[in-house]
């Protein structure tokens, strides 16, 4: 009989009956945590519904920010465009095709006011897709909470944060990984003790996947990169890991194999828990605590029989629930191929909305706790888990992984069989490679920023850099670059002044740079 | 044996498709050289002309497709070294193969293209240009 696996290689057996041992499994929102964070589950609490979302200029995004909060939305996620991430302004002709594409622009404190105009951001929580610039945008939304009235103790969301993943499969690095690391532990130090209830990292596994990785990869990876920002802090000496650990959250790829995936969550909640206390020492409960969100779709998503994609974004984001999920963005059926209209970004919420209030997953914490196979196959995923990382620590421990392109090398190998197992048919996807129509798959729609928003943006700056007072610019960008020079200043207080002067961001950054320098990528696969 | 230049131009990090295109061409025979992302156009011709490559590959998702093929056809040109072909991937409107095309481009590839085709694509293109016929 042929053996059967799971889509990582987990092996499944035919049957799983009582008396096979398992790993510890507690109670719901006590250590290890492997049935949940909370005792009350989604019943004290549901997860947020959280839509991915942002293009064009400020006036645009804010407008479906404003339709998605009127909906039923419940946070923000804002999608930046590449030059904004990658640190330059609109203004730059190099990279004059990327404005305002893939997200919206943000270059002064003036774009972020418009952006989040009429947005009461004492009441709503917002989650940045942001890393090498994350810093900056940190400082921005302190700005513009400050303007409206709303206290940094009061700000709630996420900034993604997360740099070792951009090395090796995102692209929005800036500088080397020591510049940058000590940068995210000023950003964490600087939440911990200012911004307490805004998640200072978001580390991300849905990266790797989306770029290759199988499930048990994403989630090794992930721990091994929560690991090394662990270590940055905790080596500082200034802070324990019960001050910063509970303002550390993760985001992964809900794909298509349903208890694959829901072994995921578990052995990683469970295996978060035990290194944050074993590694660290930690005493805070809420320290060990390994809290999530997700995207369904992504790579799992297909352009011919498009709506196809309705029912596994579904079975993805019930899987990411049954995993124990806190905040959860299902992508839109038409998202393989075009910019989400508002009608395929409502249903999407839809979808959600439906599991929650219809299908009664919610009723009862952890419903799965005790299945023999889910808890076999928690155990075997943690195994996994805890081979791959010790593979990363061999290699010298993840920031040398990555400039040696070990990590690279692994993700490029996965996706490459991967596909070679779709083209032979080993994988089945109905519509693709079985059950295939002769229909033309849709056409890609790309979104084009029309030349009279770009122009506004670019009247913007100009207005900006016309009207600001240049000398403050000055100082608060030369104080910024002495700042850089001596590891032990924080330099959040400084970004903050730098974005009150009205500094625009690739200002800012190119005063690191003078300091730091940038990131060379190995080049690997 | 051909040798092919993968490069990504412009600031979109999503590297699967390149690196997956990458290891098929070199299992199917090639001599794969990749940049790495967010190569400047003009560093990419450059690159292209130093290792004396059969073609170029360009990979891009981000949608910025139509200006960044143009920009690195355009620093080819610059050089004198038009005659390296440029084949471009991603995620391309059907629309935008024939802009595309009239572009300079030798041949647009486009998601849900297979491995087979691929490579067949690229091998046409390399013969094409030694046989001193338009791809």
């Amino acid at each position: 009989m042929d053996e059967l696996t799971t889509d990582c290689g987990l092996p499944v057996a035919r049957l799983y009956g009582p008396g096979a041992q398992h790993g510890p499994i507690g109670d719901p929102g006590e250590f290890p945590y492997t049935r949940g964070n909370f005792a009350g589950g989604y019943r004290d609490r549901l997860w947020t519904f959280r839509q991915y979302s942002g293009f064009g200029t400020a006036e645009e995004s804010n407008e479906r920010y404003r339709y998605l909060l009127s909906q039923g939305g419940t946070g923000l996620s804002v999608a930046l465009d590449l030059p904004t991430q990658c640190g330059y302004d609109s203004d730059d002709p190099e990279f004059e095709e990327e404005t305002g594409r893939v997200g919206v622009a943000l270059d002064t404190l003036a774009d972020a006011e418009i952006l989040f105009d009429e947005i009461p951001l004492d009441q709503i929580s917002t989650s940045f897709t942001i890393n090498g610039t994350a810093a900056i945008v940190l400082a921005l939304y302190v700005a513009v909470g400050e303007l409206q009235g709303v206290p940094r103790a009061k700000l709630r969301g996420t900034i993604q944060n997360d740099i070792l993943k951009e090395y090796t499969s995102r692209g929005t690095w800036i500088w080397p990984p020591k510049p940058s690391l000590r940068l995210i532990a000023d950003t964490i130090e600087f939440c911990a003790a200012e911004v307490p209830h805004f998640n200072a990292i978001s580390v991300a596994g849905a990266h790797f996947r989306d770029a290759g990785a199988n499930a048990a990869q994403e989630m090794a990876l992930t721990l091994q990169d929560g690991v090394t920002y662990c270590d940055e802090v905790v080596a500082r000496g200034r802070m324990t890991i019960d001050e910063f650990a509970p303002q550390i959250s993760f985001f992964f790829y809900t794909h298509g194999d349903f208890f694959e995936e829901i072994a995921k969550y578990r052995a990683g909640r469970r295996r978060w828990a035990t290194i944050v206390n074993e590694r660290y020492g930690a005493q805070n409960p809420k320290s060990a605590m390994f809290r999530f969100g997700v995207v369904c779709g992504g790579a799992s998503l297909y352009a011919p029989q498009a709506q196809n994609n309705r029912i596994r974004v579904a079975y993805e984001a019930m899987a990411s629930v049954l995993g124990g999920v806190q905040s959860m963005f299902t992508a839109a059926w038409d998202e393989p191929f075009a910019l989400p209209t508002e009608d395929s970004t409502t249903f999407a919420l839809r979808t959600q909305q439906i599991l929650a209030h219809e299908t009664g997953v919610t009723r009862t914490v952890d419903p799965l706790g005790g299945s023999y196979f889910v808890e076999a196959l928690t155990d075997a995923m943690e195994e996994r888990l805890i081979a791959i990382m010790a593979e990363l620590e061999n290699q010298g421990g993840m920031v040398a992984a990555i400039e040696s392109g070990y990590v690279q090398g692994l993700i490029a190998q996965e996706a490459y069989r991967h596909q070679i197992a779709l083209e032979a048919g080993e994988r089945v996807v109905v519509g693709v490679n079985r059950f295939a129509g002769d229909e033309l798959p849709p056409d890609t729609q790309g979104y084009e920023l029309d030349e009279k928003n770009r122009e506004r943006q670019l009247e913007r700056l100009a207005h900006v850099k016309r009207t600001r007072d240049a000398d403050r610019v000055r100082t608060t960008l030369a104080e910024l670059q002495a700042g850089a020079k001596v590891d032990d200043c924080n330099l959040m207080p400084l970004l903050i002044d730098c974005v009150k002067a009205y500094c625009t961001v690739g200002e800012m950054v190119s005063v690191l740079k003078d300091v730091w320098g940038e990131f060379t990528q190995p080049v690997s696969f | 044996m051909a040798r092919i230049l993968m490069a990504k131009p412009g600031l979109d990090g999503h590297d699967r498709g390149i690196k997956v295109v990458s290891l098929a061409l070199r299992d199917a025979g090639f001599e794969v050289i990749y940049t790495g992302i967010r190569k400047r156009p003009a560093a990419i011709a450059a690159t292209a002309i130093q290792e004396d490559v059969d073609a170029i590959g360009l990979s891009i998702l981000s949608g910025a497709h139509l200006g960044l093929t143009r920009k690195v056809l355009a620093e080819l040109e610059s050089r004198g070294a038009a005659d390296i072909p440029v084949i471009v991937g991603g995620t391309i409107p059907v629309g935008d193969v024939r802009l595309l095309r009239e572009a300079g481009a030798a041949a647009v590839f486009s998601t849900g293209s297979t491995i087979p085709d691929l490579v067949q694509g690229v091998r046409d293109v390399i013969a094409a240009r030694w046989a001193g016929v338009p791809a």
